[in-house]
């Protein structure tokens, strides 16, 4: 049986609640994971786990969260920007994410706002699909 | 010198689950301020036996190659005081594992009764740090380590021979 957005979307908030230790009402569709919910590199994956567990998928890690690969090629990063080959490499790579504001200021400090809970409900909407 | 929290394996079926068992001592000098007078084994350390247990899953689940480290504590939850003279049975078992970490769940248990609840993950350090670099040599799993699984799993040292 497919699942609807908001299904998906509650199941996800219980995962992000359970590995990230937080409250309630802190997942919204907007956080990003860390900036606003303090995510570090070992939770990425203990949500991926959990995400397979949960929806009962396969989740490689470059394709949820495939930044790390993106900015440690050179051809990809200059100056602490991101080339033109290297945004659409990652437009290529994270099609459940929105770069319309990240184009305007393509800063690779900026790669963490792009990992928000609502890219974590595309990616699995397109799984379970 | 590693401090070693586990005394031997009583099962241990390769990557799946282990159950490894301690007798805890008055010998063990930290007891006798933890607390004096009222003997407990620390919950901190009741963490780091299971870390073992499960890290040495993880670690022979992957023949050894990986550099194994505790990197989060998922839940550790405590029911029960552990006292000298108790001997208890720490149960461990493989949740997932991917060629950048493993997470695991386990219990504490004192005969039938639960003494805690632990859950862990682990990074695979050479896959895991975006490239930073780390010694040749496998630093985690020593001989120490490689003794307690003798008779129950081929460890590296034995499989030179």
């Amino acid at each position: 049986m497919a699942m609807s957005r908001d299904e998906i979307f509650e199941e996800i908030k219980e995962v992000l609640i359970d590995a990230l230790g937080l409250d309630d009402d802190e997942v919204t569709a907007e956080a990003t994971l860390m900036g606003d919910l303090g995510a570090e590199s070992i939770d990425f994956l203990d949500i991926i786990f959990r995400l397979e567990k949960a929806f009962d998928i396969k989740v490689p890690r470059e394709e949820l969260f495939p930044a790390e690969a993106v900015l440690n090629n050179p051809d990809f990063v200059s100056g602490g920007k991101l080339t033109e080959k290297g945004l659409a490499e990652l437009k290529d790579k994270m099609p459940h994410t929105d770069l319309t504001e990240f184009e305007k200021d393509p800063d690779v400090n900026n790669i963490a706002d792009l990992f928000t809970v609502n890219a974590i409900v595309n990616f699995v909407e397109t799984k379970v699909a | 010198m590693r401090w070693i929290w586990i005394d031997k394996f009583l099962e241990f079926k390769s990557g799946e689950s282990a159950v490894a068992l301690k007798n805890v001592s008055l010998a063990e000098e930290h007891l006798h301020d933890h607390f004096p007078g009222f003997p407990i084994m620390p919950e901190c350390l009741m963490i780091e036996a299971m870390a073992q247990t499960a890290g040495i899953l993880v670690g022979q689940a992957r023949n050894f190659e990986e550099k194994v480290i505790l990197a989060k504590i998922k839940k550790a939850a405590f029911y029960h005081f552990v006292r000298p003279g108790d001997t208890i049975t720490l149960h461990a078992q493989i949740d997932s594992i991917a060629p950048e970490a493993a997470s695991t769940t386990g219990e504490i248990r004192r005969g039938d009764e639960r003494i805690a609840r632990i859950n862990l993950m682990f990074s695979h350090i050479d896959n895991n740090l975006a490239g930073a670099e780390f010694p040749e040599e496998n630093f985690v799993f020593t001989d120490m380590f490689n003794s307690l699984l003798t008779g129950f799993v081929e460890t590296p040292s034995e499989q030179g021979q």
